[in-house]
């Protein structure tokens, strides 16, 4: 057999509890080192793939096929698997010290005692924690991101292919959060492990994937880079899950010079053609509200395509400043704008001023439908 | 230990009256009807024996010197043994049936409650019970004889087995229910961990669930050791009053023998055996992390 060209692979796996599904037929492959996120909402089933990576669930009798490193591992015990994982609530032995928690998984392995030492050693060193000051501590007297560290560090010792983490910085405040997210991803680049990171985080997901698996319902909605995820939304679904997003449809009236032209209650606007995309049928788009424009003042704004609105409100978000719009034959837009100082260069609109919002025909997502 | 430092953190303080006030009800009690008679007991296990019963006033330790005997050496040694052996039974019978209780499911409180409901019942009742199910015409020697495995009824009652099996059958509740909580307070995805981390079964057990569960596997021996040690019921029901247990030896000298100091040092001599597992059990519990019971 030649080396496998994926670290992880999902061939039409099927998982059903009783008479619920919780993944249907899901495929995809994760390449060696990448740093793999699974996104969705609670329920989407993003865990129960997480586990059947991990050998804790099996996929139904038939349901496909689960495979690491090349090869099939359906029906794998998950201590036969050789992975490491961090558990949401890292899952610590409470009676063990911190550097018997690490030598764990090398006690199990048959490692010899005297190399156990220096690895955990250098375990500890990897995730940046003191081995004398905390070799000796038992888990209960540990702060939060401390057991993070050390849930980390014991799954990482034994040198897995492949790491697991369920939402493993669900538990630690915003800013240990972001500084965990940073390390993390350095320790993906350094090791060159395979990560499949379990998130409902969007902006997580997005700060650190390589590629993301956006799930929904069961089944996978969306594979791709950040970017990919952010700026082409295939469905309304991941559209809406990742970022904010405005939403517009309408009937396609023609079709000409690569574009289609698009009625909407409020006038007329154009999408480049998608594949599919048929003159007398409905068209559903997305725009993302920094992609939106607002005339500012007198100046003329770049765009070719506009819709006539009515300011609703402004809101204040800092760096931001989202203002909602109502498009004349209903709907509501946000278009999100620099804040370039409210105190010194305060904002143009005030609710109930009608404006012109504008942007780019580039910038339009067409939209399938979510699957049912 | 905790409780006890709290309760002088409250009666401490500068505004003692009200500490005080809060806690006499109980201190009253614990005087009058522990203190108190523990005391008297205690006294009279050193004065001499009344000719008649009672006590009479006149310091002596020949009541302790007296279990020098090796009489009545044999009957302590005895009572330790079979208590020790009734409590390793309940462990092993009990561990298993904790183990299934706290992975039923849905049956769990079902499970827990017919766990129980045997105490419903007196102990003396059950133990006759025990009788009719053990004699040569009852249901385990019919039984046996009517498939013909045996041509003659096993001698099971008044035999040191009957003693065992009457001591295992009636504590064994006491085994199951701190074991069974333990087991349920064990966090399911440390043994997911472990799994991960490369553990068969057999590690998960001897090296998460065992130790995770020892707080009750000791609060569960004590339970049992504790009144298995003071049982007379048992060995005199079941054992035919052949081989006396210490329980037996202090009935008999507050009843029939007349004998009070001796029957109070005799209760004492137990009481060191019940202060001792105590101390164990609550060093034990001290090292454990989260705590027993």
């Amino acid at each position: 057999m030649s080396t496998p060209s994926f670290a992880v692979e999902f061939t039409r796996v099927r998982k059903t509890y009783g008479s619920r599904a919780a993944v249907k037929d899901i495929s995809f492959s994760i390449r060696p080192g990448e740093f793999f996120s699974l996104l969705g909402p609670s329920g989407c089933g993003k865990s129960t793939t997480l586990r059947m990576i991990a050998g804790f669930e099996q996929p139904d009798e038939g349901g496909g096929e689960v495979r690491l490193n090349g090869k099939l591992v359906n029906h794998l015990r998950p201590y036969e698997r050789d992975l490491g994982m961090v558990f949401q609530s890292y899952a610590l032995f409470p009676h063990l010290t911190v550097a018997r928690n690490i030598a764990f998984g090398l006690e199990q392995r048959g490692v010899p005692r005297a190399q156990i030492g220096d690895r955990v050693k250098k375990a500890m060193d990897l995730v940046q924690l003191d081995g004398t000051t905390f070799g000796d501590r038992l888990p209960p007297a540990l702060s939060g991101g401390q057991r993070q560290r050390v849930a980390l560090a014991r799954a990482l010792v034994v040198e897995p292919p492949i790491l697991l983490l369920d939402e493993p910085l669900g538990a630690l405040d915003l800013k240990l959060r972001k500084q965990m997210q940073q390390e993390l991803k350095e320790l993906n680049k350094r090791l060159g492990i395979t990560f499949v990171y379990v998130t409902h985080d969007q902006e997580e997901a997005l700060t650190m994937s390589d590629r993301i698996a956006v799930m929904a319902d069961a089944r996978i909605a969306q594979v791709g880079s950040p970017a990919e995820i952010y700026e082409r939304p295939r469905t309304p679904f991941v559209a809406r899950f990742i970022g904010e997003s405005n939403f517009l449809e309408g009937d396609i009236v023609a079709d000409a010079g690569g574009r289609l032209t698009v009625r909407h209650p409020a006038g007329t606007f154009t999408v480049p053609t998608p594949p599919g995309g048929v003159v007398g049928t409905r068209i559903h788009v997305a725009l993302r509200p920094e992609r939106l424009l607002l005339p500012d003042g007198d100046a003329a704004v770049e765009g070719d395509n506009s819709l006539p609105a009515t300011i609703s409100h402004v809101i204040y978000r800092g760096e931001m400043l989202h203002v909602r719009v109502a498009v004349a034959g209903g709907g509501e837009l946000v278009v999100a704008t620099r804040n370039e100082g409210q105190l010194r260069r305060p904002m143009a609109y005030k609710p109930g001023d009608a404006v012109r919002v504008w942007w780019h025909a580039e910038d339009v997502q067409v939209l399938e439908a979510d699957p049912t | 230990m905790r409780v006890r430092r709290s309760i002088f953190r409250v009666i401490n303080r500068r505004e003692s009256w009200a500490g005080w006030s809060q806690v006499a009800p109980t201190l009253l009690f614990l005087v009058v009807f522990f203190i108190v008679p523990l005391a008297m007991m205690f006294g009279s296990s050193w004065m001499a024996r009344g000719t008649y019963g009672g006590i009479e006033w006149r310091f002596t330790a020949e009541h302790y010197v007296r279990f020098a005997d090796p009489l009545y050496l044999s009957i302590l040694a005895r009572t330790l043994a079979w208590s020790l052996g009734a409590t390793l039974f309940c462990l092993l019978v009990g561990y298993p049936v904790a183990w299934t209780l706290a992975n039923a499911g849905r049956w769990k409180n079902v499970l827990v409650f017919l766990v129980i409901v045997p105490l419903w019942t007196s102990y003396l009742v059950r133990t006759f019970a025990m009788i009719f199910l053990m004699r040569d015409s009852g249901l385990i020697n019919t039984l046996l004889l009517k498939t013909g495995l045996i041509q003659e009824p096993l001698e099971l009652l008044y035999t040191p087995g009957a003693v065992m099996a009457g001591l295992v059958y009636g504590f064994l509740p006491f085994m199951v229910l701190p074991i069974y909580t333990s087991l349920e307070k064990l966090d399911p995805t440390l043994l997911e961990a472990a799994e991960v981390l490369g553990a068969r079964p057999a590690a998960r057990f001897w090296k998460v669930i065992w130790p995770l569960s020892l707080p009750g596997v000791a609060a569960g021996s004590l339970l049992t050791f504790i009144p298995a040690l003071g049982s007379y019921l048992t060995s005199d029901l079941l054992g035919g009053a052949k081989q006396m247990m210490i329980g037996n030896l202090v009935q008999n000298q507050f009843t029939t023998a007349r004998n009070w100091p001796f029957g109070a040092a005799a209760s004492f001599v137990v009481m060191s055996g019940v202060l001792v597992a105590v101390t164990l059990y609550l060093r034990m519990r001290d090292k454990a992390p989260g705590g027993g019971l």
